[in-house]
């Protein structure tokens, strides 16, 4: 009893410290590897596309540095931002969530679409954002992705797809998990005609996006290290009880079993790109 | 003795109180034969009451009955001169999945659905009905054959989901789902799905891509399963029950979402109470849909496909 007397003063007595002298780095100018814990001038790390120069590590990006990253500058042009989220399901707060990450990333959607070039190669895109609704598919993104393929195919265009999702958006139940079958008899068409499909899987990819459109490429690529898979990693460990290897479900992992045809940095991915595309275009390859 | 579902305990206890006056009445010289027709009408309506109006929860568990029929137990109802094929003639064969040529009033017909144990030794070899990438391939490359001999293809819903594991996601899960999502889409003969019992995610879905999907009465469809869902959802699977009904899982609702053509009515209190009755129900469904499509040709057909599935989504403009 004395004794806990004494333990509670020293408690009152002990300086806790405060929020800012715990982050050594400064908000927003200053950015911190969370691989290598290297610290880059945020500035710095947007010009080298957002890979830490110190370990590789490759950042998250958003829908739109992607873009400015890939595309010839001035030849994007969006479509389907008009569409917009309901709540089919009256599930509670999630029209307030959708509503938070639209303010947030700007978009409407998990999902931006477009048309544009690259090196001069006219394509279709759709790039998600894990920003917005950890990239989850619902309604929306389904429909964006679907319209986005129908544009490719009705042009006669090659179609990427970035992926970067957590799978399917639970909010809207059962017609989440139909925008997997949606997107995919959209693509079937595509590839009918003899189109060239390109999926690109970014951190992460998992669920429902890497169960249907992400894993069907006529090429396959991905970032290093990016996390890809159907099963999360905690599931599979409750449900097998074994211990994954370290690399579990890494983008080198996939490569390693035959799930993918490169893993490709992103310093050299709109390189990579073109040459695919171009090596796919039919008598003006040689240019 | 049928396993008892908490809800149909009622039931079950009136059943079991006029099986006592009936012996009772065999035993004694008493006549309790008005007592017995009073309690039958009564077990009638409360029967009625109960089975006819069973909420999600409820539902979920009829889904779930281990002795709901299963793809086996349809197959052995519904076709003729079925053959069983095996194998996805790359890695092995996953009996989680099972399929095989028969035939549906005389015309030749691929069937394909998940497969379930009955008990747990069956369940630990057919991995509780959860396919390995094998499985699926092992659907596809059935669903292929068909297409060849111009056979309709009917496939059987009922799993929890896709396996889990890391086997599985080595040898591409996500690939073998999406591949059969994608290549579906082009077959050239007509595909019926019937959920049969639990719908699982993409697990489920790979066997989906139908021109035509009926739910049998208390199955479910799900993006997630509700223990699933209520451990993201409130970090707690305590929370199915809440979970199942957010997320709008059953026959009924499904139809409403305009998602599912039919429903395919059960046997009062769930198909397991009278496996053949409940392969009559589907059989009728099955010949109407058949007929239907049979008047379609192989781009009508794709074609129907595909402003099926692209039409799903609520959204605004």
């Amino acid at each position: 009893m004395l004794r806990d007397l004494f333990t509670n003063v020293k408690k009152q007595q002990a300086i806790m410290p405060n929020a800012k002298s715990k982050s050594d780095v400064p908000e927003g100018i200053m950015t911190k590897c969370p691989e290598c814990k290297h610290v880059e001038p945020t500035k710095e790390l947007g010009k080298l596309l957002k890979v830490c120069p110190k370990c590789d590590f490759h950042f998250k990006m958003t829908a739109q540095e992607r873009i400015d990253s890939l595309m010839d500058e001035g030849t994007f042009v969006s479509m389907d931002d008009h569409l917009a989220t309901e709540n089919p399901l009256e599930f509670p707060a999630y029209t307030a969530k959708v509503k938070k990450d639209a303010e947030k990333t700007g978009l409407n959607e998990a999902v931006l679409t477009g048309t544009g070039k690259i090196d001069g190669n006219e394509v279709a895109i759709a790039i998600m954002d894990a920003h917005f609704r950890m990239g989850s598919m619902g309604s929306v993104v389904g429909e964006k992705i679907t319209r986005a393929v129908e544009k490719a195919t009705e042009l006669g265009i090659p179609m990427l797809i970035f992926s970067a999702s957590g799978g399917a958006r639970m909010q809207e139940g059962v017609l989440s998990l139909m925008q997997m079958a949606k997107t995919s008899v959209a693509l079937n068409r595509h590839s009918e005609k003899g189109l060239l499909y390109i999926s690109i899987m970014t951190y992460p990819t998992t669920g429902g996006v890497s169960a249907s459109f992400a894993s069907v490429g006529d090429i396959n690529l991905a970032e290093p290290k990016a996390l890809i898979g159907f099963a999360g990693r905690r599931v599979i460990e409750q449900t097998v009880r074994e211990k994954l290897p370290e690399d579990f479900q890494t983008a080198e992992f996939l490569l390693a079993h035959g799930q993918l045809d490169a893993v490709v940095h992103r310093v050299d991915l709109q390189d990579m790109l073109s040459r695919i595309i171009r090596l796919h275009t039919k008598g003006e390859a040689a240019q | 003795m049928k396993k008892t579902m908490s809800f149909e305990e009622p039931i079950i206890k009136l059943r079991e109180k006029i099986q006592e006056l009936k012996e009772f009445t065999e035993t004694n010289e008493v006549d309790l034969s008005e007592e017995i027709r009073n309690l039958n009408d009564r077990l009638i309506k409360l029967e009625n009451d109960i089975y006819g109006n069973m909420e999600t929860w409820e539902r979920v568990q009829v889904a779930r009955h281990p002795e709901r029929p299963t793809t086996y137990d349809y197959i052995g109802e519904l076709f003729e001169d079925f053959i069983e094929l095996h194998g996805d003639r790359a890695f092995g064969d996953d009996a989680a999945i099972v399929g095989g040529i028969g035939s549906f009033d005389g015309e030749p017909v691929t069937i394909i659905g998940h497969q379930r144990g009955k008990d747990t030794k069956e369940n630990v070899k057919r991995t509780f009905g959860m396919p390995h990438p094998e499985g699926y391939r092992k659907a596809l490359r059935l669903m292929k054959q068909a297409e060849k001999f111009g056979r309709p293809i009917i496939c059987m819903i009922d799993t929890k989901g896709a396996y889990p594991g890391r086997a599985a996601e080595e040898r591409g899960q996500s690939e073998a789902i999406a591949r059969n999502l994608v290549e579906m889409a082009s077959l050239t003969v007509p595909v019926i799905s019937i959920v049969i019992g639990e719908g699982g995610s993409g697990g489920a879905l790979a066997l989906g891509v139908a021109n035509r999907i009926y739910m049998l009465e208390h199955s479910t469809y799900s993006v997630i399963s509700p223990e699933g869902a209520a451990s993201i959802l409130w970090k707690d699977s305590a929370y199915s029950k809440e979970a199942a009904e957010a997320m709008k899982i059953t026959a009924p609702e499904l139809l409403k979402m305009d998602i599912i053509d039919e429903i395919i009515p059960e046997v009062l209190g769930g198909g397991h109470r009278d496996p053949k009755q409940q392969a009559k129900n589907m059989r009728t469904v099955l010949t109407n849909a058949l007929n239907e499509l049979s008047k379609l040709d192989a781009d009508g057909l794709v074609q129907d496909r595909y402003d099926k599935f692209r039409k799903i989504g609520v959204f605004s403009e």
